[in-house]
């Protein structure tokens, strides 16, 4: 497929449309859209009306009765969750999140817009029901629901991260990712989902994990990186895997231990965990933080998050620790604990190191591993040696759910100034809750999306640059699996000669180990840039 | 679902032209996918990658870390990507037969 190139990408057109609004026709051009699920993924999850179908073919083989599928799944919805019926409700339309979307500032699509995205669902509530709606249709902003509707919603509610970052402007506090999640969910029963989300959820329901790594698959990982961190540092660790009586279950993304940065990063918690002799043991089924489910029902998000308290339990762990993964944390923080708790065979976490007790933590019983982290280097436990990093010039990209679904926004910065010295911040409209998406999150990450991911990450990757050009930055630290996926095309198609990396790869790099020998390279292999002697 | 036609035969891919029931795989089999993915002639080294992808492939059910194909065939990332234009995961996995990896990588 033939590529547009950025300088063509990046004339974009703010004006209006020709086109009424209300009109829902779409054109599925490629580079725009995400492939249909796979009809095996869709009946090994148990889902409805799994076909052969791709969003341009003209013919989408719904149900006979779609209309009322979707009518009542609607009607369902508007009663069993308020804020969905508060948000139909309230928008005045002020405008304030217009131009906040990535996706809006990268393609001028006036449909993403998150007041107009929101409205595409709204002028179907409006019609059915709203009395207004109902007695004076179009003059109510109501439209009928028709097929070309339910092809407009799969295209916009496909082209939103479900990032939040619209609902930090929101003076009304309007969820617009909510609002999508529903969408996906209701498109979710009469069959219209991306091969994207549901191939890593059947895998997820399977195996454990996303990629379909199975136990032996597992442990083959695990065990070469303890080989190869024995290799990079003379130190031999001990990774267990479903080691009954362990103090604490860990829990990583699965592309931790099989994509390129991640990899990197798991090096960086192998040694760290070693290092302060934390009694972990990973689970060769709770083998993935991250859940699809998030980006396809709610319903789906339960039955994939229900394993990791089932692990917990099975191995008689005390407490569980979570790596660097991004919509793994709006689940574990928001919805794991009234899904599928209350943990209360689980303890308040206390890290055995510091003796900190993570409070914020008492309901779920999970910690954030950067939190973790930043306990042991404000603590005074760990011998850091930042100059171990001085080939890098850092910055961070908060990413979305970290940030804005649980706050997490100092402690990666301490951790990040306390292991390297050459840190800089982007624009401070681009970080912290006003942070940037990749573009590529909740499931859009694929090959065929390209077009579209690399306009929903321009703002990101203009503020890279930014930074790029002023202080040199050549690294983009994160903590999500997905950016570590996503963000590496997404600069190199923007910004080239900044590369990516976990916060915990840094970490690994400047952690001095005792008995360690000196550091010939860095955890990538590269050549270490200064004498290593002082530690030896 | 699309299918690939090349040299006479005729394969069912994804839309992404990867190969649907892995177990139909041979040497031909990759030296066809090979035109599909701008690799003009299939040499040792490329051999090396996709042999070692196809025999993980068998004993695991998945490809492997991208870290340890480099590590256990001695190329760096980038000479994978000079002998699969495409990368390890869509290229070198295409033409080994095997599924394409998702998820977040």
């Amino acid at each position: 497929m033939s590529q547009p190139k950025p300088e063509q990408l990046v004339q974009i057109q703010y004006g209006p449309q020709p086109r009424d609004w209300m009109d829902p026709a779409v054109e599925f051009r490629k580079g725009t859209f995400c492939y249909s699920a796979l009809a095996k993924n869709l009946n090994y999850l148990g889902l409805p009306n799994a076909r052969d179908w791709q969003p341009f073919d003209e013919d989408w083989k719904l149900p006979p009765d779609w209309k009322r599928i979707i009518l009542d799944g609607m009607k369902e919805r508007l009663e069993k969750f308020r804020s969905f019926r508060l948000f139909m409700d309230i928008c005045v339309r002020c405008g304030a999140c217009a131009d906040k979307c990535h996706f809006f500032l990268g393609s001028g699509d006036p449909k993403n817009m998150p007041v107009l995205r929101a409205e595409l669902m709204r002028s179907v509530y409006r019609r059915y029901f709203t009395l207004a709606g109902r007695l004076l249709g179009r003059l109510a902003g109501a439209r009928d629901l028709t097929e070309d509707v339910i092809k407009e919603w799969f295209y916009y509610f496909y082209q939103c991260t479900e990032c939040r970052r619209c609902s930090v402007f929101c003076p009304y506090g309007i969820d617009t990712a909510e609002i999508t999640m529903i969408g996906r969910e209701l498109l979710n029963l009469i069959g219209c989902n991306i091969n994207w989300v549901l191939e890593p959820a059947a895998n997820c329901f399977r195996t454990g994990n996303h990629l379909g790594v199975q136990p032996h698959g597992f442990k083959d990982s695990v065990d070469f990186a303890v080989d190869e961190l024995e290799e990079l540092t003379g130190i031999r660790v001990d990774a267990s895997i479903n080691r009954k009586g362990a103090e604490v279950l860990f829990i990583v993304p699965s592309a931790d231990y099989f994509g390129t940065p991640h990899y990197y990063t798991f090096l960086g918690y192998l040694a760290l965990l070693h290092e302060i002799g934390l009694d972990y043991t990973f689970s060769a089924f709770a083998s993935e933080g991250g859940n699809f489910g998030l980006f396809n029902s709610h319903e789906m998000i339960k039955r994939l998050n229900a394993k990791v308290y089932a692990e917990a339990r099975r191995l008689g762990v005390k407490w569980i620790l979570g790596g660097e993964c991004g919509h793994m944390w709006r689940v574990l923080h928001q919805y794991m604990d009234t899904m599928n708790g209350p943990a209360d065979f689980l303890e308040v976490p206390v890290s055995p190191v510091t003796g900190t007790r993570f409070e914020h933590a008492r309901s779920t019983k999970m910690v954030h591993i950067c939190e973790f982290t930043a306990d042991l280097i404000h603590n005074g436990k760990l011998r850091l040696d930042p100059s171990r990093n001085d080939h890098w010039t850092v910055t961070f990209h908060d990413s979305c759910n970290p940030a804005r679904a649980m706050g997490l926004l100092e402690e990666p910065r301490y951790i990040l100034r306390s292991v390297c010295n050459r840190f800089h911040e982007m624009p401070e409209n681009t970080i912290r809750e006003q942070t940037f998406c990749c573009g590529s999150g909740s499931g859009l990450g694929t090959d065929e999306n390209f077009e579209m991911r690399m306009r929903g990450g321009l703002p990101r990757a203009n503020a890279v640059k930014y930074v790029h050009q002023r202080h040199g930055v050549n690294l983009l630290a994160c903590i999500c699996a997905i950016d570590k996926a996503t963000l590496p095309p997404l600069l190199e198609y923007w910004v080239p000669g900044v590369e990516v990396a976990g916060v915990h790869e840094l970490v690994g790099n400047a952690l001095v180990m005792r008995g360690e020998r000196p550091r010939l390279t860095d955890l990538r292999g590269e050549p270490a840039t200064q004498a290593e002697a002082v530690h030896a | 679902m699309p299918v690939f036609e090349v040299h006479g035969r005729t394969y069912d891919v994804d839309e992404d032209g990867f190969l649907q029931e892995p177990s139909v795989w041979n040497q031909d089999v990759a030296a066809d996918f090979a035109t599909s993915e701008g690799v003009a002639e299939l040499t040792d080294a490329h051999w090396k990658v996709i042999n070692y992808l196809r025999n993980y492939y068998l004993q695991f059910g998945i490809a492997p870390m991208i870290r340890k194909l480099c590590k256990e065939t001695g190329f760096k990332l980038n000479e994978i990507y000079q002998l699969f234009p495409s990368g390890p995961a869509k290229g070198a996995c295409k033409l080994a037969g095997l599924p394409k990896p998702t998820g977040c990588v």
